[in-house]
């Protein structure tokens, strides 16, 4: 028994009005589907239906462009960039007054740790749309020629381990370059966006400029492939990216892609050692590593590698796994029993291929989907584990000897997303960032994001940059 | 890299000092206050607060140091540390009262058999700037005077300086001349300004024999936050893990409310661990954060939000 | 049936976050377009523009080192503050400039959405004024925009809100701090403003405002060795003027805005200059190699 115990310090659940179901969000309501089947929504940690949630079929889908046409040709095309911005100031606003309400109801429906939610998701997102309403009115200086214009209408798909962020990156950037939306969110983790919707019309957003559609697989491509969608913006994995892509060939739909990833995060051994361990942590165990940026592999100059395991090993002691509403919990639940499956193939695949497992002791709940923080020392480049995308806390640490091996290691990847570098060496650092083939290099720090800063991947994590002035580039013709 | 620690090697030469604390690993400033940031999102509540206020309270240096202290204000403060609560026996008595040296017999005298320590700065104190001789004096008589613990600060010039030798002989002159008393080094982490330099200076002070670390004076801004306090928390526990000999940690000015305190014990409870949340191993220099502590302590008893006429002053 | 007596607002200066009288104790009428009376404004002196200068130094360090996030939420709250005292504005511009109550409406309107223009750019100027170089050599080069400092503002004579707007978000919102000389016969629109700018989080000292004759004052803040730049857009139409306080700015070489020969148009998009004018350009350079 340590002699300070955290006794449970829970975030109220009052806050949040879950429904019993959901309707379809399309021309400023909700409405009911028209051909889908509806489906439930879970809470990850406790196994819970929260709601059930109207998947949206292909009229649905047919409905929802629809509309999104009609308040593009009608209103939204007519209005000046001020006025754009002004609804979008608006929204960020209220996204502001709601923010413990909409943080709570991501940690529930996600699994997301509230401390997260509350103080990293919730806060870029109304950032997010703070960032971009500024650009509604000043396109001419973005860099775009003087009088850029939007495509039209967006199809949007975004996945499940930042809900409520993907939308923000997918829906300002969007609206303020003067396109309409249709935007489907994730089959496990609706919930924030149908309260977004509510938030559009709180913000008096002309019918039709938003839409959100839920749904799973299915719906997603039906949005995809409607031939009234003149741009696609898509976060997920890399083999639906792919499926899009080929989708799209021979036609003048224009799109972005946010993939997968299997970043390296590369200790040097003048690193600041305690921090680089805080960023290795943060790289994979940050949102249960659904990240598609996650730092999960884990690079370390052979000469300071025990010392860095050693504290690695303890630093992992104090994570805290559990209820995601306690303010205290590090990590949260997995999403979804088909991701904790994955994760639990994956890891044996990682034992059985030789490599040594670990994860420090750690008491998971009874019901709901968990997996413990694990390591996977003594791996290389050819195991499946260093390839292939987990998308789970789950670290593999690999060694490396030189500068070079480490930037031939970390590029030794079909993916690109990001990487991490650790060294006390200001010109070291230029020097790996300037090497490392990822669209993100982060150094001596990790998981950064801002809605001023691009990100996006190289190779197969997809093209195109969402955040920053560049971000404004997937929406403007 | 602190694997094979050999102290009198590393202490042999002002060379060999340097090179071994210009050697140890640097302190990225952005994500050290990061992480102190992070700790203090810690929720303590209910019964984990109960134990923290406690705790807090055990582990108090409570103290005194004005030109304009007299014997009646010290004793005041060593009867406030006896009971800080009249209303209340149940209350723990804090871990020690810290006065100027002429001031050891006053406290000594007040606190009786009560167990609670006599703390005595020493080594012209705040500053540290006199001859070592004037400084060793001033030690040995808060020693004579009966002072169980001394609270000693560096030489910051020197230490700004680059003569770590001059540091360092000065600490080890200290703790011989302090006996039997356990010696605290303050370094005055306000005026080493790096966290680098707080990181070397801790080392170089418990190379020297210290039994204590101390951020601060108290009479300088800024004295202990909380980054500075994660700093020498891993320094100690990565000395013990290299030499195998444990040295506390006592943060001292700047912690004022129980939210404070609170979060300095999430950070030795998540940074050095259990064996350094003891009075033995941890303490916090304050006088007002007392009071605050009672309040807090009051208001999980009664449920009420309680005000200062319902506290002693000291 | 008698009428409700109106309370009458009493009209001071704006330095450091608070209102003081002038310490000269002076004050002087200030009458609408017809000469009727509307209020005495505080007659600022030398001395008062000197304390402005200091507060608006004071305040820079901190106002510099905030997130250009941070600005833009606190000028985006000046622009809702500003739409909750409307008519108050409409009021004194329609009295102050003698314009018809609906023009009034127009250019308070212009005047706030002026405001929430500029408060998009606090996290956009520095990608669109700043750069990396791509120098000759293993070194990565980069230039960023930084506050020049402490900025004073002669605010235009006719348009006494949004003209003031004008000149002033362009110069605070990079992080810049001002002294403003309001327009001298029309300075209420100028004190409302301050109290907007008091009651939204804007930290004292990053804008100060003077009221009175700008003969008078003027040249001690053009000859102010602490202020880094000078806006003489207040004495536009005064060649003689503008070219003795362009002189005196000399001395430390402020960075000197002349003014326009005529008040300009104000409510065309401003562009770019204004909010560039008050920016330093510091190129960083840093070998890259293992």
């Amino acid at each position: 028994m340590a002699k300070l115990e955290y006794a449970p310090a829970p975030e109220s659940r009052a806050i949040v009005d879950i429904a019993s179901s959901y309707g379809l969000f399309i021309g400023g309501e909700f409405v009911g589907p028209v051909d889908g089947t509806p489906f439930k929504t879970v809470n990850p940690a406790t196994e819970e239906v929260l709601a059930e949630v109207s998947a949206a079929g292909p009229a649905d889908v047919d409905n929802a462009v629809a509309a999104a046409r009609r308040a593009y040709d009608r209103v939204w095309s007519k209005l000046t960039g001020r006025d754009r911005g002004k609804y979008l100031f608006r929204i960020a606003r209220i996204l502001q007054e709601r923010s413990r309400e909409l943080a709570v109801l991501e940690s529930i429906d996600n699994g997301k740790p509230i401390r997260e939610s509350r103080d990293v998701d919730v806060p870029l997102v109304a950032a997010h749309f703070f960032y971009y309403a500024g650009w509604a009115d000043k396109l001419a200086y973005a860099g775009f020629g003087p009088d850029p214009k939007p495509h039209g209408v967006a199809g949007q798909v975004i996945p499940w381990n930042f809900p409520l962020l993907m939308l923000a990156w997918k829906i300002a950037p969007a609206l303020a370059a003067g396109n309409t939306v249709v935007l489907k969110p994730a089959e496990t983790t609706p919930l924030t966006a149908l309260l977004f919707a509510e938030i559009c019309q709180q913000a008096d957003l002309p019918p039709g400029v938003v839409n959100i559609v839920t749904g799973a697989g299915e719906t997603g491509r039906a949005l995809v492939e409607h031939p009234d969608v003149d741009k696609v913006a898509f976060t997920g994995s890399t083999e639906v990216g792919k499926q899009i892509a080929r989708s799209i060939a021979g036609s003048a739909k224009k799109a972005t892609l946010e993939l997968g990833g299997k970043a390296a995060n590369i200790v040097f051994d003048d690193a600041p050692i305690d921090q680089a361990v805080e960023g290795i942590v943060n790289g994979i165990f940050f949102n249960q590593g659904h990240v598609c940026c996650a730092g999960s592999r884990l690079l370390v100059q052979e000469s300071v590698s025990d010392e860095l395991m050693n504290r690695l090993k303890r630093r992992l002691t104090t994570l805290r796994v559990g209820d995601p509403l306690d303010k205290n919990t590090d990590i949260g639940a997995i999403n979804s029993a088909e991701q904790l499956a994955r994760i639990r193939e994956l890891s044996e695949v990682g034992e059985a291929e030789g490599a040594q497992r670990w994860s420090p002791p750690c008491e998971l709940p009874d019901r709901g989907y968990w997996f413990p923080p694990t390591l996977f020392t003594g791996v290389s480049q050819a195991h499946r584990i260093a390839r292939e995308e987990i998308f789970g806390p789950v670290l593999s640490v690999l060694t490396f000897r030189t500068p070079a091996e480490a930037v031939e290691k970390a590029n030794n990847t079909p993916y690109g997303l990001s990487a991490g570098v650790w060294t006390d060496k200001g010109s070291r650092i230029l020097w790996m960032a300037q090497q490392l083939r990822a669209g993100v290099v982060w150094a001596n720090t990790f998981n950064r994001f801002d809605p001023t800063s691009p990100f996006g991947g190289y190779k197969e994590s997809g093209y195109g940059r969402e955040g920053g002035r560049h971000g404004l580039g997937a929406y403007l013709r | 890299m602190l694997e094979g620690v050999r102290p009198s090697e590393i202490t042999a030469t002002e060379t060999s000092l340097r090179r071994f604390l210009h050697g140890l690993p640097g302190v990225d400033q952005v994500g050290a206050e990061a992480r102190a940031a992070g700790l203090s999102t810690r929720s303590i509540k209910t019964t984990a607060k109960q134990t923290a206020i406690d705790l807090a309270i055990s582990m108090i240096d409570l103290t005194t140091l004005e030109g304009q202290d007299t014997p009646g204000k010290v004793r005041a403060l060593c009867s406030k540390a006896q009971r800080p609560d009249p209303s209340d026996p149940s209350v723990p008595a804090v871990a020690a009262v810290c006065v100027y040296p002429d001031l050891v017999t006053t406290a000594k005298q007040a606190l009786g058999t009560s167990g609670i320590k006599v703390a005595s700065v020493a080594t012209a104190f705040p500053s540290g700037r006199s001859s070592l001789a004037v400084k060793q004096q001033d030690t040995r008589d808060a020693v004579a005077a009966g002072a169980d613990e001394v609270d000693m600060v560096i030489d910051r010039g020197a230490f700004l300086a680059g003569r770590y030798g001059a540091v360092y002989d000065e600490i080890v002159a200290v703790k011989e001349a302090s006996g039997d008393a356990h010696l605290k080094v303050i370094l005055e982490t306000g005026e080493l300004a790096t966290y680098d330099n707080v990181r070397r200076a801790s080392w170089l002070a418990m190379l020297a024999g210290g039994d204590f670390i101390k951020t601060s004076t108290g009479k300088v801004s800024p004295a202990a936050t909380l980054p500075v306090t994660l700093v020498m928390l891993e320094a100690v526990r990565d000395f013990r893990d290299a030499t195998g000999r444990q040295v506390g940690v006592k943060p001292a000015g700047g912690i004022r409310t129980t939210k404070d305190a609170i979060r300095n014990l999430v950070l030795v409870n998540e940074t050095a661990g259990d064996d350094w949340l003891e009075p033995d191993w941890f303490r916090i220099g304050a006088s007002s954060l007392l009071n605050d502590l009672l309040m807090q302590r009051q208001k999980m008893k009664t449920g009420r939000y309680s005000g200062p006429d319902y506290f002693t002053l000291d | 049936m008698s009428e409700r007596l109106a309370v009458k607002k009493t009209y001071k200066l704006y330095i450091g976050g608070a209102f003081p009288r002038s310490e000269s104790g002076r004050s002087y009428e200030i009458t609408d377009s017809r000469g009727r009376f509307l209020a005495n404004a505080a007659m600022a002196s030398r001395k008062d523009a000197r304390d402005a200068v200091v507060a608006a130094r004071k305040a820079f360090g901190a106002w510099s080192a905030a997130t250009a996030y941070n600005r833009g939420q606190i000028l985006y709250r000046v622009a809702e503050v500003m739409e909750g005292r409307r008519s108050q504005f409409v009021d004194e511009v329609a009295s102050g400039e003698g314009v018809s109550r609906s023009r009034a409406e127009k250019v308070v309107d212009e005047a706030i959405d002026r405001w929430v223009w500029y408060a998009g750019w606090s996290d956009k100027i520095a990608q669109v004024a700043g750069s990396s170089n791509p120098v000759a050599g293993p070194y990565f080069d980069f230039s960023v925009p930084e506050p020049t400092g402490v900025v004073a503002i002669l605010a235009p004579q006719a348009s006494s809100l949004l003209g003031l707007t004008s000149v002033l978000a362009p110069a605070v919102v990079s992080g810049n701090t001002a002294v403003v000389l309001a327009a001298e016969a029309r300075p209420l629109p100028a004190i409302t403003l301050a109290e907007a700018l008091a009651t939204s989080d804007v930290p004292g000292g990053v804008v100060n405002l003077l009221t009175g004759r700008t003969a008078e004052v003027a040249p001690w803040l053009a000859s102010h060795m602490d202020v880094n730049a000078i806006d003489l857009t207040g004495v536009a139409g005064d060649e003689e003027q503008a070219r003795t306080l362009e002189t005196e700015a000399a001395e430390n070489l402020k960075r000197v805005l002349r003014p326009a020969a005529t008040e300009p148009d104000w409510t065309s998009e401003p562009g770019l200059d204004r909010l560039t004018y008050y920016l330093e350009t510091k190129t960083v350079w840093h070998p890259v190699g293992v």
